[in-house]
C-alpha cells in the first residue's frame, strides 16, 4: 500500500469508536417537530431520512479519495433511538466494557439524559416488540432457547447487484414516476402504492442532495487548498460527487463512490443487519477497470489505491451499539459486509474469474482489516490458481478470505424457489447465508439454541437454570425405554419453540412493515419499485425467513453418548446420566471421561455419531423450511452462530456429551471444541453428511498451523482439501491459520498483539477485541496439525 | 505375521504371499494409528497407516512407539489427574503409584483396556492394535474423494511395514484393486525377496537412507546398511519409482561428507529424481516419556533452516528435486 493509504488506515485502526448523538439529536428533533405531521408512516420515514441527510455532518477526510462518513468523522458511531434508546446504564456498560466499548462523552451523555431518553422512552419500537411477546415468548427469550435480531437492529442482510453501475438515482426516480403514472385508482393498495412511491422519490431527491453537499464541501476544501495535487483530487472528488448517484457512474472511481453513497443510505436511514454490502464487486468494477485501462485512464496501480481508499471506508464504520442479548450474540465491531469474488457469470455461467477479483485478493492482503470482510466463490468452473492465490492470502493468518462453493450455492437459490438466472447473481453475505443479489430481503430473525433444548427434552420441559417450565413437558428422561423416546422429546422440544419463535416473528415482520418502512432501502432493491411495495413489506422478489441453529455438534455428541452408553451398551443409565449432569460431573469424572473420549464424536468421519447429526438437521429441516411468513415468502434453514455459541453455552447445564454447565457449545457446523481428532479431511466428511443444498448456509470453521501451510506443496493441498469438501457439496469453509501458543502470548499480552486477527466464526476479528470465553473457546478449537 | 529366522526366505515369501492373496480382507496385522491429511508421505493429500514394529532402533527415533510390536501401555501424563483409580482397577497388579503417578509394568500389563475406559482424564491408552486389512482399507477408502481431487493415495509407513509383508502385500494387492495410490514409506532393512515382492505392488517407495557409512549405521540405528543400499538399488535396477528420504540427524549424519556420499549414491540409482529431507524433531522424545516400557532417546538440537536449505542446495546441484520436510 502507498503512503496515503497506510496513513489513512492507520488513522482508521488507531482511532477509538466512540459514540455521537448527531443522528439521535436530529431524529428527535424531527419526531418532536410537525414536519410529518399527518403523513403515512412510509412518507414520514422518507422526510426522515430526508432530515437526516440534509442537515447530518460532511466529512471529508484529509488525503482521502472515496468520501462519506456515517456519523461526523471516522469511527463516530450513530444510534437509532427510534428503533433502540439506550439508557444511561447502557451507556456506562458501553463504555465501560471490555470488549467493543465505545466512548461515551459527558456530553454525550448529557444530551441523552436531557434530549434522547425523555423523548423515546416509551416511544421505541424495541419496547413495543417485547410488549406484543407472549409470555411463553419471554420466557424461552429468557432462558437463552432462541434470541431476537429485531430487538435492537431492523431486518437487513440485503446485497447490492449490479443496477447502480448501470443506472443513477434519477433513473430509479422516472421509473418510480412512470409506476405511479400507471396506478388505478380503483385498486384497492392504490393510496399504499401511493405513497410508498411518493417515499421513495423523496429518498432519491435526499441522496442526491447529501452527494451535492460532498461536492460542495470538496470545492470548499479546494479553495483553502494550499498543495496543488490535493486541490486537484479534491475538485475532482467534487466532480464525482455531482455525477454519482444521480447518475450511472462513468469511471471506476464514479463506480466506487457511488457504491459508497447508497451504503452510507442504508445504514443512515436504518440500523440494517450486516450493514450493507457491494456484492460482487469484481464483477461490478470490470468494465470500468478495463475501459480504464484502455483509454488510458486508470492504471492498475490507482485502480487498488482507489480500492484500498474503498476499503478504509467500511473500517470507519463500526457497527452500532449492541447492548444486552443483541451484543452477546454478536459481540464485535465488524459489521458483516462481506465482498464476493470469484464464482461464476450470472448471463451464462461461465467463470466470473477476472483481474479484479485478483486485486481484491492483494487488497484484502495488505489491508489486513476486519472490515469489509472478503470471500471467493468457488464453482467447479474457476481455476485452481485463483483457490490457491486465496490459500496464500489464508495462510497470512487474518482469517481472510472465507471461501463459499458457487455450484452449491446455486443450488440453495434454486431450493428458495429462485430462476437460475437470479441464483447466478447471488452469492453468501453477513457471515455465510445466500441471497439473490440486489433482489431479495433474506431476513435472519435469532439463532435457536439446540444444546439448550436437548437440555429441556431431558428435564421434562423444566429449565435446570431457574426451575421454570420453559418447554412442554414431554416425559421424564429417566423413564425413557429407547433412543427414539429421547429423540422424539427432542423433536417436540424443538418443534414448540420454533413455532414460538415464528408467532413471534409474525408480528414482528408487521411491526416492521408498517411502522417502520425502509423507502431507500426499496429504492434499490428489485421488485419493490414495480410492486409499489416496501422492502419490508414483501417488496422484494425473494423474501425468505431464516432461524439460525446453533449446536448440531453439541446437540449430535449428546444424542450419540445418550444411544451408545444407555441404549445399546448399557454401561449407564439414563437416571445415572441425569445426576452426573445435574452434578456438572463433580464426582462423575470416571463417568465424564467415558463420554468425552470413549464416545462416537461428530467431526470424525465416524457414520454413528454422523448419522445422528443427519437426523438432528433433518428435524430442524422438517419443522422450519417451508412455513409461510408475513411477506409471501418461506422459512428456510441455516446453520451459524457470530458469537452466540458463548452465551447459549453460559445459559446451558451440564450436557450428556460430557461438556460442563456453561461451557461453549459448538459452533456453525463445526465438531464440539477439540472432540475432531481424525484431521481436516474426517471433519470436512461429517460436516457434509448434512444436505447443505437445502440450506440457505452453513458455517464451517476449521484451525490450521501455521506448519500446514509452510511451502507452495501445502498450499495446493489445502485447495484440493476445499475441492474435496466442495464435491461433496460443502457450502462454506474459512481457516484460522495460528498456533494456540500464539494466541495464549496474546491472551496474556494484548498490548503487543493489537493487530493479531483471528477468524471467529462468519467474520474476523481483533484477537485482543473479543472476550476472554471466546478467547479460551478459540484456543481450544482443534488446531490441524502437521503428520 | 512374519518371522525373520525362516531358513528358506523365497518360499517363506511365495507362501506369505499366496496367503495374501487368499486371506485378502481377513489378513491381520499390527498398525498403531492411521493418520488422514498427511500431506508430507508422498504426493497429494493421503492417509497414512502406521505399521507397528521395527528392526532399527534409531537413537533419535522419530516414533518410538512404533519399535515394538506387540500393542503397549502408554500414559499421557500432563492429562493424570492422579485419582489412582488405574491402580485399583487393574487385575494384573501392572500399576502402581510413583510419586502420585501411575507406573505400569509393561510386562505384567496385558493391555485388556479396562484402565483406559475408566481413567478420568483420559490420560491412559494402548499403542497398537490389531487390525484387519478390510478394517485398514475401510478407513483408507474414506478419503477417496480427496485422493482422486489431490493426487493422493495411502502410504504405509511405521515402524516398518515390510516387517509385516504379509499384511503390506493384502494391503497393497487391495489398494491396487480399488484403484487407490500406495507407497510405502520404508527403511529397506528386509529381504531381498520381500522388497521385490512390495516393490511389484506399490506404486511408491519412500525409501530412508540414515547414514552412507555402514559402521555409523550400526552405531546409531543397531543395524548395518548394506542390506538397505542392496534393497534401494535393486527397486531402482526394477524400475520402481523410489524417492530417497533422508532425515536430517545434527551430529550423525548432516555433515558434508556424508551428504556428498548420500548425493553420490542416490546419483548412482537409475531414475530416481527426487531426495526428500526431514528435519529432525523432538516429537519423539515427547512420545518417548509417555510409553511404560521405556525407550532412551538421544538429546539433539533441531537442525536449523539454514542447514537444512544448505543441504537442500547440495542435493539440487546433484541434479536432484529436493523437499525439505518431505
Amino acid at each position: 500500500m502507498n503512503e496515503r493509504v497506510s496513513r489513512l488506515r492507520k488513522e482508521s485502526v488507531e482511532t477509538r469508536p466512540y459514540i455521537s448523538t448527531e443522528r439521535a439529536e436530529l431524529i428527535t428533533e424531527f419526531y418532536k417537530s410537525d414536519i410529518a405531521e399527518g403523513k403515512s408512516a412510509v412518507v414520514t420515514r422518507a422526510l426522515v431520512f430526508k432530515h437526516l441527510m440534509e442537515n447530518k455532518a460532511v466529512c471529508i477526510n484529509d488525503g482521502e479519495l472515496i468520501v462519506g462518513e456515517r456519523g461526523p468523522a471516522p469511527k463516530a458511531t450513530p444510534t437509532y433511538p427510534e428503533l433502540c434508546c439506550h439508557d444511561l446504564e447502557d451507556l456506562r456498560i458501553l463504555n465501560s466494557r471490555k470488549k467493543t466499548s465505545f466512548v461515551v462523552s459527558d456530553e454525550v451523555r448529557r444530551k441523552y439524559k436531557e434530549e434522547i431518553i425523555p423523548f423515546w422512552s416509551g416511544r421505541t419500537l424495541r419496547e413495543k416488540l417485547f410488549s406484543l411477546m407472549s409470555d411463553e415468548w419471554h420466557r424461552a427469550f429468557d432462558a437463552g432457547v432462541f434470541t431476537e435480531f429485531m430487538e435492537q437492529r431492523a431486518p437487513g442482510h440485503a446485497i447490492l447487484d449490479d443496477k447502480i453501475y448501470r443506472e443513477g438515482m434519477l433513473d430509479f426516480k422516472r421509473r418510480i414516476t412512470e409506476h405511479r403514472g400507471r396506478i388505478d385508482p380503483n385498486d384497492a393498495g392504490s393510496y399504499a402504492k401511493e405513497q410508498q412511491y411518493e417515499a421513495m422519490a423523496i429518498c432519491i431527491d435526499a441522496v442526491i442532495t447529501f452527494a451535492g453537499r460532498y461536492a460542495d464541501k470538496a470545492e470548499e476544501l479546494a479553495g483553502e487548498c494550499g498543495d496543488a495535487r490535493r486541490r486537484a483530487e479534491l475538485l475532482h472528488i467534487a466532480e464525482v460527487c455531482r455525477r454519482v448517484p444521480a447518475h450511472a457512474p462513468r469511471d471506476f472511481h464514479e463506480a466506487l463512490q457511488a457504491y459508497w453513497f447508497v451504503h452510507l443510505s442504508v445504514i443512515t436511514e436504518l440500523n440494517t443487519w450486516d450493514s450493507f454490502n457491494p456484492g460482487r464487486l469484481d464483477q461490478h468494477l470490470l468494465a470500468f477497470y478495463e475501459d480504464g485501462l484502455a483509454k488510458g485512464t486508470l492504471t492498475r496501480e490507482e485502480a487498488k489505491e482507489l480500492l484500498e481508499c474503498f476499503w478504509i471506508k467500511f473500517n470507519n464504520q463500526p457497527a452500532p451499539p449492541k447492548v444486552g442479548v443483541t451484543e452477546e450474540q454478536s459481540g464485535t465491531y465488524t459489521d458483516f459486509a462481506l465482498i464476493n469474488t470469484g464464482g461464476l457469470r450470472a448471463d451464462d455461467g461461465s467463470d466470473a474469474v477476472n483481474e479484479v477479483s485478483y486485486m481484491i485478493l492483494e487488497v484484502v492482503e495488505e489491508m489486513r482489516l476486519t472490515q469489509p470482510s472478503a470471500c471467493i466463490q468457488i464453482s467447479s468452473k474457476n481455476p485452481q490458481a485463483f483457490l490457491e492465490r486465496a490459500c496464500e492470502v489464508i495462510r497470512t493468518g487474518i482469517g481472510q478470505p472465507s471461501v463459499f462453493n458457487t455450484d452449491v450455492i446455486i443450488k440453495e437459490l434454486l431450493h428458495d424457489g429462485k430462476s437460475l438466472a437470479d441464483a447466478r447473481t447471488g452469492g453468501p453475505s453477513g457471515c455465510v447465508t445466500v441471497s439473490s443479489f440486489g433482489k431479495e430481503s433474506c431476513t435472519l430473525t435469532g439463532y435457536i439454541n439446540w444444546p439448550k433444548i436437548f437440555e429441556l427434552a431431558c428435564n421434562n420441559g423444566a429449565d435446570p437454570a431457574t426451575g421454570l417450565q420453559t418447554g412442554p413437558k414431554t416425559g421424564e428422561a429417566r423413564d425413557f425405554m429407547s433412543y427414539q423416546q429421547l429423540f422424539d422429546a427432542y423433536s417436540k422440544q424443538l418443534e414448540y419453540f420454533i413455532n414460538l419463535k415464528i408467532e413471534g416473528n409474525n408480528r414482528i415482520e408487521r411491526l416492521f412493515a408498517d411502522e417502520m418502512p425502509a423507502p431507500f432501502m426499496s429504492v434499490v432493491m428489485d421488485d419493490c419499485i414495480a410492486k409499489g411495495l416496501d422492502y419490508h413489506n414483501g417488496g422484494a422478489r425473494y423474501n425468505p425467513t431464516y432461524i439460525q441453529g446453533v449446536g448440531i455438534g453439541t446437540v449430535t455428541d449428546c444424542l450419540a453418548a445418550v444411544k451408545y452408553h444407555v441404549f445399546e451398551k448399557q454401561t449407564l443409565t439414563m437416571n445415572e446420566l441425569l445426576k452426573a449432569a445435574a452434578a456438572d460431573f463433580a464426582g462423575y469424572e470416571s463417568l465424564r471421561n467415558k463420554l468425552l473420549n470413549h464416545t462416537p464424536k461428530y467431526g470424525n468421519d465416524d457414520d454413528y455419531a454422523d448419522a445422528i447429526a443427519e437426523e438432528v438437521f433433518e428435524a430442524y429441516y422438517r419443522l422450519l423450511n417451508g412455513r409461510d411468513n408475513t411477506k409471501g415468502g418461506k422459512y428456510r434453514v441455516n446453520l451459524l452462530p457470530t458469537t452466540v455459541h458463548i452465551y447459549f453455552g453460559a445459559v446451558t447445564g451440564a450436557l450428556a456429551n460430557g461438556r460442563k454447565a456453561g461451557a461453549p457449545v459448538s459452533e456453525g457446523i463445526s465438531p464440539s471444541q477439540g472432540c475432531d481428532s481424525k484431521g481436516p479431511t474426517a471433519v470436512v466428511k461429517s460436516a457434509s453428511r448434512i444436505d447443505h443444498a437445502r440450506t440457505g448456509g452453513t458455517l464451517l470453521n476449521m484451525k490450521f498451523n501455521p506448519q500446514l501451510l509452510a511451502d507452495a506443496e501445502s498450499i495446493e493441498k489445502l485447495a484440493h482439501l476445499i475441492r474435496g469438501y466442495f464435491a461433496l457439496g460443502g457450502h462454506h469453509v474459512q481457516f484460522n491459520v495460528i498456533t494456540a501458543k500464539t494466541l495464549r502470548r496474546a491472551q496474556e499480552k494484548p498490548d503487543e498483539n493489537r493487530e493479531l486477527i483471528i477468524r471467529v466464526a462468519g467474520y474476523s476479528d481483533y484477537f485482543v477485541d473479543i472476550g476472554k470465553e471466546l478467547q479460551d473457546e478459540i484456543i481450544t478449537r482443534t488446531e490441524q496439525q502437521v503428520f | 505375521m512374519h518371522s525373520r529366522d525362516n531358513s528358506n526366505p523365497a518360499e517363506h515369501i511365495s507362501e506369505a504371499s499366496a496367503t495374501a492373496e487368499a486371506g485378502g480382507l481377513s489378513v491381520r496385522g499390527s498398525v498403531f494409528d492411521i493418520k488422514r491429511y498427511a500431506i508430507h508421505d508422498g504426493p497429494g493429500i493421503r492417509t497414512t497407516v502406521f505399521f507397528k514394529g521395527c528392526p532399527l532402533a534409531c537413537q533419535w527415533c522419530h516414533n518410538p512407539e512404533s519399535r515394538q510390536s506387540a500393542p503397549e501401555p502408554a500414559l499421557r501424563a500432563g492429562r493424570c489427574i492422579r485419582c489412582g483409580q488405574c491402580v485399583e482397577l487393574c487385575r494384573q497388579d501392572a500399576v502402581s503409584l510413583d510419586g502420585g503417578l501411575p507406573r505400569t509394568d509393561a510386562g505384567r500389563c496385558t493391555c485388556c483396556g479396562e484402565c483406559i475406559e475408566a481413567c478420568p482424564g483420559g490420560a491412559r491408552e494402548i499403542i497398537g492394535c490389531e487390525k484387519t486389512v478390510g478394517e485398514v482399507m475401510a478407513e483408507v477408502e474414506k478419503d477417496v474423494v480427496f485422493y482422486k481431487q489431490s493426487g493422493g493415495g495411502v502410504t504405509f509407513s511405521g515402524g516398518e511395514p515390510l516387517c509385516q509383508f504379509e499384511f503390506l502385500l493384502a494391503l497393497l494387492s487391495e489398494s491396487r484393486a480399488r484403484k487407490i495410490h500406495a507407497a510405502v514409506d520404508t527403511t529397506c532393512y528386509a529381504e531381498a525377496e520381500v522388497v521385490d515382492a512390495v516393490g511389484e505392488k506399490a506404486d511408491l517407495l519412500l525409501c530412508d537412507i540414515k547414514h552412507m557409512d555402514s559402521a555409523r549405521h550400526r552405531e546409531f540405528t543397531g543395524v548395518d546398511n548394506d542390506l538397505i543400499l542392496d534393497n534401494i538399488r535393486r527397486l531402482c535396477r526394477a524400475g520402481r519409482e523410489v524417492v530417497i528420504r533422508v532425515p536430517i540427524i545434527p551430529g550423525f549424519n548432516d555433515d558434508q561428507a556424508n551428504i556428498k556420499a548420500t548425493g553420490r549414491f542416490a546419483a548412482s540409482l537409475c531414475g530416481v529424481e527426487r531426495i526428500d529431507i526431514l528435519p529432525y524433531n523432538r516429537g519423539g522424545n515427547e512420545k518417548a516419556k509417555r510409553l511404560a516400557a521405556g525407550i532412551d532417546l538421544v538429546q539433539i538440537e533441531t537442525p536449523t533452516d539454514k542447514k537444512m536449505r544448505s543441504i537442500a542446495a547440495k542435493f539440487r546441484s546433484r541434479g536432484f528435486k529436493v523437499k525439505i520436510g518431505g
